[in-house]
């Protein structure tokens, strides 16, 4: 397996406070790997990184081999972004929004196959500001898609959703990961992230406490706290925050 | 990136623009029926009551054409910038290959091309249903008007650049809208202002543009002082304004 992602001794700091401090992982082509973290853990400050939109202070990231900051053009073209708390213009309707980012891409993907998996048919005319938080949350996910990206990272993706919604979106990216994209997923879900990675990195106070499968690190909480099952969440709990007794 | 993206970007915009109304309403159709208004007013249209023997009409043309400019400039650019980037539009831009910098060229060209033809309206309207003389010296008017949407797209760009929310922006440019209309002479043309706002009115921008139309319009060059300073302000604002704009 190779690579997709590399990140060695991350660092990022804004003014007195140390956002990440030493994170390093490796994601492999083809997998969904996870980023857990409580809020303000820095998951989403690493993710920036990963995309371009921030510079580390130290450290090294390779995205296909590529600089996120010095090669973005390039970066741009084969990296798929859904980002928290981003929109679109109001009043832009779902039809012209697939077809205004299809334009920004060297071998885009079909609109008319995208909106048909992410059930956007019936709302193509719809504008941005009328949609709601499930519906803005697939046409995000269309969009970071829309480039026919090798990589995808996806950034809190269903927060805000009610628990229909959530599964519909679950099933979604295991179809897109199925069609051969490889995923990075940020997210404080633990049922989310137990349902989807292959592995995760759990990330507490800017630094990277734990990193393998999610069997994996459920077995070690269910060892240590001599239960016979544990959840994900036991195992996060465990590891990070004022409950870190187990490393 | 593509001939398509930036034609695909720009007739977006513009449809955002169009579906806005405000722009449309208030930069197009406004200017050119508050010309059919002060047509339809005797006072506006008797020599006797206007400047240098001529209708009061007249002298309002070239003010009605800084007004053109200062509402598409002041009223659509910062709230449209300010939200974009309140609401991470610019941020969702900058992780794709257009990045946002395109976007503002396409609001910039879309400003500059809708004052273009609510310009041309208002003068053909003015010729047409009021006899008011084309500028007589076409070249000069032409100059004065670019250097005048550059100045003002330049604080514009300003204003978005140094308010942090769409709401903000919004009061800030309308505020400055009046204010720079009033030196520009809506509510009381330059020529009768006294000397001291008079010298105010011609250090600002769109004081400025406007004496620039009006010397065209009456067929002689502005003075070079009146052009250099409003590439001034282009400049300024414009450099100001890169420096300080925030994508998020």
């Amino acid at each position: 397996m190779t690579a997709v992602i590399e990140v060695q001794e991350l660092h990022k700091r804004y003014g007195d406070k140390v956002a990440v401090d030493d994170v390093s992982f490796r994601v492999e082509e083809g997998e969904i790997f996870g980023i857990l973290g409580s809020n303000g853990a820095g998951k989403t400050t690493t993710v920036e990184c990963v995309e371009g939109l921030r510079r580390a202070d130290r450290g090294t990231i390779r995205v296909f081999g590529l600089d996120p900051v010095r090669d973005r053009a390039e970066l741009t073209q084969r990296l798929g972004v859904q980002l928290q708390g981003a929109h679109l213009p109001e009043k832009l309707r779902v039809g012209e929004a697939l077809e205004l980012y299809r334009s920004f891409y060297r071998r885009p993907a079909d609109p008319a196959t995208l909106m048909a998996a992410l059930g956007l048919d019936g709302i193509r005319q719809t504008r941005f500001g009328k949609l709601s938080g499930g519906q803005q949350q697939r046409l995000s996910i269309a969009l970071a898609l829309i480039g026919n990206p090798r990589v995808a990272v996806l950034d809190e993706l269903t927060t805000g959703l009610d628990p229909r919604a959530r599964r519909e979106t679950w099933r979604l990216i295991e179809d897109v990961r199925a069609g051969g994209v490889t995923i990075l997923l940020v997210t404080h879900f633990m049922d989310e992230a137990e349902r989807l990675c292959d592995r995760v990195a759990v990330i507490d106070a800017g630094r990277v406490v734990a990193l393998d499968t999610p069997a994996a690190l459920t077995k070690r909480a269910a060892a240590d706290l001599g239960a016979p099952r544990a959840t994900l969440e036991d195992a996060f709990v465990a590891l990070t925050g004022e409950n870190a007794d187990v490393h | 990136m593509s001939t398509d993206t930036l034609r695909r970007l720009t007739a977006t915009e513009f449809t955002l623009f169009l579906r806005d109304k405000i722009g449309p309403i208030f930069g197009v159709l406004f200017p050119t029926t508050l010309l059919c208004v002060f047509g339809n007013i005797d006072f506006f249209t008797d020599p006797a009551n206007g400047v240098d023997g001529q209708p009061l009409l007249y002298t309002y043309t070239p003010i009605l054409v800084g007004f053109v400019i200062a509402m598409l400039a002041l009223n659509t650019l910062p709230p449209t910038l300010a939200s974009y980037r309140e609401q991470g539009v610019l941020r969702r831009l900058r992780t794709t290959p257009v990045g946002p910098a395109q976007v503002l060229g396409a609001q910039f060209a879309i400003c500059l091309g809708t004052a273009l033809v609510s310009v041309v309206l208002l003068l053909a309207v003015a010729r047409l249903g009021f006899d008011v003389p084309l500028p007589r010296q076409p070249v000069a008017f032409a100059l004065s008007a670019v250097l005048a949407a550059l100045a003002l797209i330049g604080v514009a760009v300003l204003v978005a650049a140094v308010t942090p929310t769409a709401k903000a922006a919004n009061a800030i440019g309308s505020v400055l809208f009046y204010v720079l209309m009033f030196f520009a002479g809506l509510w009381l043309p330059i020529e009768a202002m006294p000397p001291a706002l008079r010298h105010v009115s011609e250090a600002t921008p769109l004081g400025a543009a406007v004496q620039a139309l009006a010397d065209s319009t009456e067929g002689h060059w502005p003075p070079a002082w009146r052009l250099l300073l409003l590439a001034g302000y282009v400049v300024v604002t414009a450099l100001l304004g890169v420096r300080l704009f925030r994508w998020e």
